[in-house]
């Protein structure tokens, strides 16, 4: 019988030649990916160690990697101290794949992860953040799990208690508008489904707007997968996932493309036509409350974000750029940049577009989750309104509960910026 | 017998339950302080232990979405508190299991702050309302973890029998 992308995943990393829906599986893991929750992680490790006359040693250190990236630099001693702590692990354990805060080769996990090369197709990555799901652009089948388990996987090398997740299928055809993308595509997919649509299930991503599509779009809709309620979403790896582990990724070695059977057996299909999107906003307080620009339009903001794991990347920057470049952010508005790697800052120096975001008013972060969890960063008022290209606008979630959080392309954030409201940006001109 | 301390909708995120802002405290030992911070009087009443343990909260669909955050489990923990919801998010689902949080699925359930709550079985039993409702039980894979008091015993025995 057709095998779904995840199937074939976890039939491979436990050593069968097929699994089933609903068995539970303990799959052998390629990545297990940790930033400065780590700390919680050793906490447990160690805890596991506890009376067992065995050395606490981690399974692989070469499967390990930890990025320091929601408090960067520190924000608190009692960060800087977990942080200390990490350090010290890392070294004793022999991890490699360790991403400090530095300029060469910082930034957000679910960046540095794709840039680095260290997730492939085929590959099962885990990760101590809920957005790990992004790595699915690259045809893996990765999610988030909760420190404990991570601990656990460090010690065994093996995730427990798996079970095989039914797989929905999503079809988007079609071409896309100017100025409409991946992110109006995945905030559609959540405003259609719903916040819990997809609990439990795989979201995998076919038709030729994501064939067309560039990993940098594709990252998205693994990324925000999650937000559904997605164990993860996948998309079929093909020349461009090649393209982008070679060129960009500097990946050298063989790559093993894992894809669905023709007969897979999907637990249903979703189809959308993505030429008729519209720029799509997620309004307050949960991110399946999604609706066209059209009916937003004009509602004033305070402070715009660009950045963080969904939409940080060169291509959201350069869209905000272009948009800004010769212009000014409006005088009530706040627009803070967080490119999500030093790797996209230094081409964003390069490009030009740091220079057209600063002269037209914008504040450039340091890479990093920012404000996008509310602990580091860019605060809001009581009765203030975000605008942001981030993941997220659940009550609080900018670290203020009396304020309020929309979601947006970077388009829709570039737009918004001139005009102080949120507004559409197939109205701007030039 | 225990009594529903609070009522929630559907999609109480893990933002709600442990504010991110208080994510550089990781410890289970210290965590509870920040369980529900932002229900300023709840949150209170938790940390004058005037909300006894077994007590129970009662949600809608999708508890716990969002982050990863254990410590989204780990504060409740600290408290000893029930959740009975219509349905949990993943992780959230996980964390609770692997740290012993009891965490019941009941997609009928019906219950208001005040109600006197008993579970019997796969039943949930409210006493004030005089109404009962079908409890599904957890996966069997999980059950493991329950059993074996919670994940870090589990590994411990999986380490110690690989090792033999």
């Amino acid at each position: 019988m057709g095998m779904t992308i995840v199937q074939k995943i976890l039939a491979k990393k436990t050593g069968q030649r097929e699994v089933n829906i609903g068995d539970v599986v303990e799959p052998a893991v390629d990545l297990a990916m940790s930033h400065e929750n780590a700390a919680l992680v050793i906490n447990q490790f160690y805890e596991i160690f506890k009376d067992t006359g065995l050395e606490p040693k981690v399974w692989d250190p070469d499967k390990i990697t930890i990025i320091f990236d929601h408090r960067v630099p520190a924000e608190s001693s009692k960060t800087a101290t977990n942080q200390k702590k990490i350090r010290e692990f890392v070294a004793k354990q022999g991890i490699k794949k360790f991403h400090d805060i530095r300029g060469d080769e910082g930034g957000i996990c679910h960046q540095v992860v794709p840039e680095m090369g260290y997730v492939r197709p085929g590959y099962f990555a885990i990760g101590t953040d809920s957005h790990t799901t992004t790595y699915g652009a690259l045809g893996a089948l990765s999610f988030g799990i909760g420190a404990t388990e991570m601990a656990s996987v460090w010690a065994l090398g093996v995730l427990l208690n798996v079970e095989v997740p039914p797989t929905i299928k999503v079809v988007a055809k079609g071409k896309f508008n100017e100025y409409v993308g991946a992110k109006d595509l995945i905030l559609h997919l959540i405003g259609r489904i719903g916040a819990e649509g997809a609990n439990f299930k795989v979201l995998e991503f076919h038709g030729e707007a994501i064939e067309r599509m560039p990993v940098s779009g594709r990252l998205v809709l693994s990324n925000m997968s999650v937000e559904a309620g997605a164990t993860a979403g996948i998309v079929p790896p093909d020349e461009e996932t090649i393209r982008y582990l070679r060129e960009e990724a500097g990946v050298k070695d063989d790559i093993e493309l894992v894809l669905p059977d023709k007969d897979a057996i999907y637990e249903s299909t979703i189809e959308i036509d993505v030429s008729e999107l519209s720029p799509q906003i997620a309004c307050p307080h949960s991110v399946d409350n999604v609706k066209p620009v059209s009916e937003v339009e004009g509602i004033k903001v305070n402070q715009i974000v660009v950045g963080s794991c969904t939409n940080g990347r060169l291509e959201d920057i350069e869209v905000v750029a272009k948009i800004l470049k010769g212009k000014k952010v409006h005088r009530n508005v706040r627009l803070l940049v967080f490119p999500a790697s030093w790797r996209i800052y230094r081409k964003a120096l390069e490009r030009g577009y740091i220079k057209d975001l600063v002269e037209a008013g914008a504040v450039i972060m340091n890479p990093g989750c920012g404000c996008c969890l509310g602990v580091h960063q860019g605060a809001l008022g009581d009765g203030e309104i975000a605008l942001s290209t981030t993941n997220r606008n659940f009550k609080g979630r900018m670290g203020n509960p009396n304020s309020e959080v929309y979601l947006c392309s970077p388009a829709v954030a570039g737009a918004s910026a001139i005009n102080g409201v949120i507004s559409d940006p197939r109205k701007i001109g030039g | 017998m225990a009594r529903v301390v609070l009522k929630l909708g559907d999609d109480i995120s893990t933002d709600i339950i442990y504010p991110g802002r208080f994510m550089a405290t990781v410890l289970p030992t210290e965590t509870p302080q920040y369980a529900f911070a932002d229900f300023k009087e709840f949150n209170e009443k938790l940390k004058r232990k005037e909300i006894p343990e077994g007590s129970i909260i009662v949600a809608g669909e999708n508890f716990g979405c969002g982050s990863s955050r254990e410590q989204a489990a780990s504060c409740l923990k600290g408290h000893e508190l029930v959740i009975i919801a219509k349905g949990f998010a993943r992780i959230f689902l996980q964390n609770a299991i692997n740290l012993g949080l009891k965490v019941f699925v009941c997609p009928e359930i019906d219950a208001d702050e005040g109600d006197e709550i008993e579970i019997k079985g796969d039943e949930v039993i409210n006493k004030t309302k005089g109404k009962s409702f079908r409890l599904i039980p957890l996966p069997k894979s999980r059950q493991a973890i329950i059993d074996a008091g919670g994940l870090i015993p589990y590994t411990r025995k999986r380490l110690l029998e690989r090792k033999s």
